[in-house]
């Protein structure tokens, strides 16, 4: 193979373009292609999310935008694990469950934030349960389709040597499922800053990164503090991505076929 | 016939769990979870008590849900004209995708709403706001599966298309296009997935139509059997659009999961 | 009508590098049937890639008809060994015959004629409407022997052809192909690994070496014809000349002169 060092290139290459990216924009900016009240400086733009990392209530907004999203998925998986593995393993109530399902699944999530906000009076709790709503979806179906992924010839193998249900459940069916249990909670974790930030954005009053840019929205300069806070969103969602990605990697190295469903 | 009433016998839990929501909402009595009864009523009274010469569609009916399915399908066929063009084109450039990958991973990790409130400064509220808000937020699934599945063509369909002297356009038409189009399709449904979420948000929040506008509407007067009425109605949506890509799919890609299954 | 001289190949550089090809000349004339044979990995589909415009040798040079070969010249078919990935699965069988003919200039009407012709000579006119992977694996690649006989080649390459097909289609495969060379005369070159195969299909069969491939031998067949499955096989001279090229792709010294 005739390429020197791909990964040092690639790296370099990724560099350049976000550079590049930026430049344009700078230039665009202050040669009036693009009107700088509409779409600030670029410089202006970094220079302000480099200041929000000292802002003490951005900071706090982000923490409980954070710890909604985290506690929301702990609830998921307790939740969505155990229940994928009993509509797994019990097909007479998965059949009977399914068509409940299928009318709950297409109903988008964002549409109940209007109902919870008048359920709830805590925008703590009604985050966190508007999250596990959303986020029970992939987890519940990528640890179903991952159960019915199981090689029956393991089964057979673990069963044949004598061991019982749970031992096979315990050393074969969890184990293979495993791997797409975790490609559904990444999925969710996306899923879940989507619905945390929107509860967020239409709640109003309560914290969160949401709540930042609404409240921002008022200032002159509401689109360079819009656009400053969406990067650190999209530094976060690119950080507990590239985490999920790696946990999966580390962990599933096994599991050479890592699929993607949903 | 026989298959139907199969259908329908497997259906039966749904009006039992009706029947216990029924039950159990009546019993407690909260304004916000209406019996399902009343619910219907309120649909009813929503969509369907207009002149019989528009099949007894009102005027919400009429508005709300045409104009929402518009701006939902113009973002979807927007980000995916968008997608597949500059997927392909990532995929088929190794250079190409190497300075523009980081940026791709960005874009697409930031969370859609964090973005509504730059989409309405930038064009205030209206369906352009709204159309290119739902483009941005979900073309990234098509442009990243686009630019896999065009990577990805078997070197093989490359070769033989080569040594017959295919043209550029006959290869990217009938060889690469083709070949990405089971990864296109993929990305192409989590997109009208998303599209459904982030219709409903542009309208919740920056919208004077549109079944979100119509939601949040109810949602202020304090009319709850209209609020879940409306949910209703988008869980419907969300359905008819999943099973319509899902038909559509297997059209176009039968050769796909017939070739998958038989070698 | 091809002519190679000194072709040499290189993958990649420095202590990685690996030196597939070294040095190989060889002269096809028109008309004739040469089979390739060498150990597995000995750089047969370096050459076969290089005579087809595929891989650009880092030394030496293929001419076909006169012209260098550069790109992939226009009037060179290949058939690949495995047909599941050379078809198109996403077009008909007869659409896949007929794909390549648009470089032709022929018209619609044209190209379906051809490709229904071709098909016929392999017998498969009955499975145009349907789609690769809906016939078995020799079925299929008798539709890529179909397209490449559409497409009316100067040079037919096969690489290892017959490689991924069972034993009896193998055979079937072996005299079809003999078949639709004497009917059209074509020049074909058939790379192989069975020593039997070669002996069988070939005029002249050319035994490469290990890597860095050279051609360590040269035999040209003379098997009264028409040639047979069975009674071919049982000839004194296909006996001998099988135990001739045995030896050479083992690298060992023959007991015997070179029939060439």
């Amino acid at each position: 193979m005739t390429r020197h060092n791909p990964l040092d290139n690639r790296l370099l290459c990724g560099a350049l373009g976000v550079a590049g990216l930026f430049c344009v924009m700078e230039v665009a900016g202050r040669t009036g292609l693009i009107d700088p009240l509409v779409f600030p400086l670029a410089s202006t733009v970094l220079g302000r999310a480099a200041a929000l990392v000292t802002d003490g209530e951005f900071l706090s907004d982000v923490a409980s935008t954070l710890g909604a999203w985290a506690l929301g998925l702990l609830f998921t998986v307790a939740l969505a694990v155990p229940a994928g593995f009993l509509l797994g393993s019990l097909p007479r109530v998965e059949s009977a469950l399914r068509p409940i399902l299928e009318f709950l699944r297409p109903i988008p999530s964002i549409a109940l934030i209007p109902l919870a906000l008048a359920v709830f009076s805590d925008r703590f709790d009604m985050k966190v349960l508007l999250i596990v709503y959303a986020a029970t979806w992939p987890v519940l179906i990528n640890t179903m389709y991952g159960l019915k992924d199981v090689d029956p010839l393991a089964k057979e193998t673990l069963r044949s040597f004598g061991f019982g249900k749970s031992a096979v459940l315990w050393r074969v069916s969890l184990p293979s499922t495993a791997p797409f249990i975790a490609t559904g909670v990444r999925l969710a974790s996306a899923i879940a800053l989507i619905v945390g930030i929107s509860a967020e954005l239409l709640g109003g009053g309560a914290q969160g990164i949401g709540s930042y840019v609404l409240e921002s929205g008022g200032n002159a300069d509401a689109v360079e503090y819009i656009i400053a806070a969406a990067i650190w969103a999209g530094v976060i969602g690119m950080v507990t991505n590239g985490l999920f990605v790696l946990a999966e990697r580390r962990i599933f190295r096994w599991h050479t076929a890592r699929t993607e469903v949903v | 016939m026989n298959g139907l009433l199969r259908g329908a016998v497997r259906l039966w839990p749904v009006p039992v769990v009706l029947l216990l929501w029924e039950l159990l909402t009546r019993g407690i009595e909260m304004l916000s979870f209406p019996p399902p009864s009343q619910i219907a009523t309120s649909m009813y009274t929503m969509w369907l008590t207009g002149p019989a010469e528009r099949l007894w569609l009102t005027d919400a009916a009429l508005t709300n849900i045409p104009v929402s399915v518009g701006r939902l399908l113009s973002g979807w066929v927007l980000a995916g004209v968008v997608g597949i063009v500059l997927g392909v084109a990532l995929g088929r450039s190794p250079l190409l995708f190497r300075f523009i990958d980081p940026l791709v991973q960005f874009a697409r990790a930031i969370p859609p709403p964090m973005l509504l409130a730059f989409f309405m400064a930038l064009f205030s509220i209206g369906p352009r706001m709204q159309i290119s808000f739902i483009a941005f937020g979900i073309v990234w699934p098509v442009l990243i599966n686009a630019s896999e599945g065009a990577r990805q063509v078997d070197r093989q369909h490359l070769d033989t298309a080569r040594v017959f002297g295919l043209s550029g356009g006959e290869r990217l038409f009938r060889i690469i296009l083709p070949s990405a189009m089971p990864k296109i399709f993929a990305g192409l449904r989590v997109s009208l997935s998303l599209a459904l979420i982030l219709m409903v948000l542009s309208e919740l929040v920056g919208s004077t139509d549109g079944i979100g506008f119509q939601l949040l509407d109810a949602q202020r007067s304090y009319d709850f059997s209209g609020v879940w009425g409306t949910i209703v109605v988008l869980g419907v949506l969300g359905y008819v659009f999943n099973s319509a890509f899902l038909a559509a799919e297997r059209r176009v890609l039968s050769w796909h999961r017939s070739a998958k299954q038989t070698t | 009508m091809l002519e190679i001289t000194n072709l040499s190949h290189t993958y990649g550089n420095g202590p990685t590098a690996h030196n597939a090809l070294g040095g190989i000349d060889l002269k096809v004339a028109q008309g004739e049937l040469v089979c390739i044979v060498g150990p597995s990995g000995c750089g047969k589909s370096t050459l076969l890639r290089s005579i087809a415009g595929l891989l650009r040798p880092s030394g030496g040079q293929v001419t076909l008809n006169g012209a260098q070969v550069e790109q992939t010249p226009d009037n060179l078919a290949v058939v690949f060994q495995d047909y599941s990935r050379s078809l198109f699965p996403w077009m008909s069988v007869v659409d896949n015959v007929s794909l390549p003919l648009r470089r032709k200039g022929m018209d619609k009407r044209q190209r379906g004629q051809a490709a229904m012709e071709a098909l016929e000579e392999v017998g498969l006119d009955g499975a145009a409407a349907k789609y690769p992977w809906q016939l078995s694996g020799g079925m299929q690649q008798r539709v890529s022997i179909a397209r490449a006989l559409a497409y009316r080649p100067a040079l037919l390459l096969m690489d290892e052809p017959f490689g991924s097909v069972d034993a009896q289609t193998r055979e079937d495969l072996e005299d079809l192909t003999l078949r639709v060379r004497n009917l059209h005369n074509m020049t074909i070159v058939l790379i192989t690994h069975d020593i039997d195969e070669s002996v069988y299909v070939g005029d002249r069969v050319v035994v490469l070496s290990k890597a860095p491939a050279g051609i360590v031998g040269d035999l040209r067949v003379d098997l009264p014809g028409p040639r047979d499955q069975i009674t071919t096989r049982e000839h004194p001279d296909f006996v001998h000349l099988r135990a001739e090229v045995g030896r050479l792709v083992r690298g060992m010294r023959s007991p015997s002169p070179s029939a060439s």
